[in-house]
């Protein structure tokens, strides 16, 4: 069984591994729908993150950070490469396997208004997959939904209620509860906490992280929100035009930023301290179209430092550092 | 117990149809007088013509109240809000969603929700320069002169705020040409392109004629700005300016922001939730929570010396990058219900330094420098030792 050997691979270190992996999405026009390009949403990505980890995921709005989310948990499909969950590959799945690896691989969504069902009471959104799935058995249901509704924050008489009757903060537990319902091993956090407030997400982030320590869970942390990225990871990605352009320990991304894109990112970030002026690197103009993207490094455009070479030749991803990785001619 | 709990709990937001009833009813009575007296023909100009208390303030809000007259009791959604906006100065208003931050500014442009919402006391006193009008009390035609023209006011969504259908030429050319009626079709258009390139649009004659779908998130907002400046207004109101744009647009639509204050030699409130924003832009910083402002002060005191207790919760919630910490602190409770707010201090039941005095009257404003203001019984206590000691 499927679900058997993923138990038996569990000591191993690594939970998941993309390698290589790409999603174009076809461009159609005309009436007869004749494909006229792609836009490539996320071109080439590697990573793999250790279990019990968190790896963020950042950058700018269209580089194609939810794409790569969505696809690891096969939720649309690929164009190329391979991702391997505890050395499995899942696009190699037929339907029965992926239907058991979706009890060990969630997705948190960004806005806990849509992502509800107005129309089921909370019980019922939090337990649908507990009883499709059969997790436990039938007598223990009630007790278990209590357990997991306490573990996130709510109260077990909210079960009979429905979503509207909740705030943000609240509908975003109920979130995590559903995800977290049936026992996942791995969750991508798509911008959970973007379209809650200040005092809200930080209770929405402590709640992951006791999460994550009790279970150990290991999150794939999807944000544009570069100050909530370092609190929560252990590594980092930074992404785009739907490429990887530099990874690795959120220290060393933090402290010492390699990729001129990374510095730009890094240098946007508002501090709150009136004294701290410190000298902006403002990027010019904004992303360019992923339909059509710029040859060579997809940075050249709107980099500091370009040179001649970068307008020509795709840089490598090069290990710089131990661990840490960049994609740029400046480090060859 | 739990069931017990349950049955309080939803009794909180609960009333019978026959309340619901007559709630509306006297609602409707109280509205009806306040806009029989708004929709007079004529009124007499000294009704709303008045005098700044400090000739340098561009604004000066006085125990505003803005409330909204609903079928299950009335919000207050702004209750007794009193602030400057000195010329020529940036100030921030801070706090989380439904705090009244932007009923405030939308007070200010008349643009509340009528009749539901009204300004039902205090004043807004407006310098235009020559003439100080209490907005609270200027008629709607008088008030169309200075909406876009004197004060105006960029929203947080590009995306939303621009009309699809039109193209993005037409709309700057609406606000120009609307305050400027001696103005001729072409030199507006010249206008509108100098205005477009003024906020750093780099090929303003095309986009003139782009409509508003062909532009990036961030070049939409310069757009908004564009029109916002065009009449080279007393007073810009930025409503979350930067919200809804990514972190490297943001810096560049605050370096325009800044850069074009001291060009126009203009005001600017800035709304937003983000403390970082705040510091980087603002002069003054005015905190709020649930209709009232529980401290204001120069940037300098706020983020140095954050005395109430709300203004420290909120900053210590927010991870900042190059500090790291284990854990974030998390204000505990949520947000008072608007409708019977209790009348004690309203942060009482999430605040950690409560004490018993805190459940007696609301605390009133406690000056710690004469520019650093709030309103805590901590600071109470404090000042009157102070003032004992001497």
């Amino acid at each position: 069984m499927a679900d058997k050997k993923l138990m038996d691979q569990s000591s191993d270190d690594i939970l998941l591994e993309v390698k290589n992996l790409k999603k174009y999405f076809p461009i159609k026009a005309g009436v007869l729908s004749k494909q006229k390009g792609e836009v490539k949403a996320v071109d080439d990505i590697s990573f793999k993150i250790k279990r019990g980890t968190t790896m963020g995921l950042v950058g700018e709005s269209g580089c194609g950070k939810t794409t790569v989310g969505r696809t690891i948990l096969r939720l649309i499909d690929k164009t190329d490469g391979d991702v391997f969950f505890h050395g499995e590959d899942i696009f190699g799945m037929d339907n029965k396997q992926l239907r058991d690896l979706r009890t060990k691989m969630q997705i948190i969504f960004q806005d806990p208004y849509s992502s509800l069902s107005p129309r089921l009471p909370v019980g019922e959104i939090i337990g649908e997959a507990v009883k499709e799935h059969n997790l436990v058995p039938k007598n223990q249901y009630e007790d278990y939904l209590d357990e997991v509704m306490i573990a996130c924050g709510l109260q077990p008489y909210h079960k009979d209620r429905y979503p509207h009757e909740f705030s943000g903060g609240q509908r975003q537990r109920i979130c995590i509860a559903r995800s977290l319902a049936v026992n996942p091993e791995f969750i991508v956090c798509d911008e959970p906490v973007s379209a809650l407030d200040v005092s809200i997400q930080a209770q929405i982030i402590n709640l992951l992280k006791d999460l994550q320590e009790e279970r150990n869970l290991t999150y794939l942390f999807i944000s544009h929100d570069l100050s909530v990225v370092e609190h929560i990871s252990d590594t980092v990605g930074v992404m785009y035009l739907g490429s990887m352009v530099e990874y690795g320990k959120t220290e060393d991304i933090f402290k010492k930023p390699l990729h001129p894109y990374t510095q730009a990112l890094l240098s946007a970030v508002p501090t709150p301290d009136p004294d701290v002026k410190m000298d902006r690197i403002i990027l010019e103009g904004s992303i360019p179209s992923p339909a059509n993207p710029p040859s060579g490094c997809k940075f050249h455009t709107r980099c500091n430092h370009v040179m001649d070479i970068c307008k020509t030749v795709v840089p490598e991803m090069r290990e710089i550092e131990e661990g840490h990785f960049v994609r740029c001619h400046l480090y060859y | 117990m739990a069931l017990l709990k349950s049955k309080k709990a939803k009794s909180a937001n609960y009333i019978s149809g026959k309340e619901s009833r007559r709630i509306s009813k006297e609602n409707r009575k109280t509205t009806d007088q306040i806009e029989k007296q708004r929709n007079r023909r004529n009124v007499p100009r000294d009704e709303y013509i008045t005098q700044m208390k400090d000739q340098n303030n561009v604004v000066e809000f006085d125990d505003l109240h803005t409330y909204f007259f609903t079928d299950i009791g009335t919000v207050k959604a702004v209750d007794g809000v009193s602030f400057n906006i000195p010329q020529g100065k940036t100030v921030g208003v801070v706090g989380e969603s439904g705090c009244g931050k932007s009923v405030t500014s939308l007070s200010l442009m008349q643009l509340v929700q009528r009749p539901q919402g009204q300004i039902v006391s205090g004043s807004i006193r407006f310098n235009t320069g020559d003439e100080v009008y209490d907005i609270a009390k200027t008629p709607t035609s008088e008030m169309q002169k200075l909406r876009g023209n004197m004060v105006s006011m960029i929203f947080q969504e590009p995306m939303t705020s621009l009309n699809p259908v039109f193209r993005i030429g037409v709309q700057v050319d609406e606000v120009i040409q609307l305050h400027n009626k001696q103005m001729s079709k072409d030199e507006v258009k010249v206008r509108s392109i100098e205005m477009l390139e003024l906020v750093g649009i780099a090929n303003s004659e095309g986009v003139y004629r782009m409509y508003p779908h062909e532009l990036s998130g961030g070049m939409r907002q310069r757009v908004m700005i564009a029109m916002g400046l065009a009449c080279n207004p007393k007073l810009i109101i930025a409503d979350e300016p930067t919200t809804a744009l990514d972190v490297t647009i943001q810096a560049q639509i605050l370096e325009l922001l800044r850069n074009l204050k001291d060009k126009i030699n203009s005001s600017i409130m800035l709304i937003t939730h983000d403390l970082g924003v705040i510091a980087e832009m603002a002069d003054f910083v005015v905190v709020m929570y649930a209709g009232r402002i529980v401290e204001r002060g120069t940037a300098d005191e706020i983020f140095k010396n954050p005395s109430h207790p709300y203004t420290i919760g909120l900053m210590n919630s927010k991870p900042a990058v190059g500090k790291k910490v284990d854990r974030l602190y998390s204000i505990p409770g949520k947000v008072p219900n608007p409708i019977d707010m209790p009348n004690y201090c309203y942060f009482y039941d999430r605040c950690e330094k409560r004490m018993d005095v805190c459940k007696t009257a609301y605390p009133n404003e406690i000056y710690l420098t004469p520019t650093h203001a709030v309103s805590c019984y901590l600071y109470h206590e404090m000042k009157g030792a102070l003032e004992n000691g001497r």
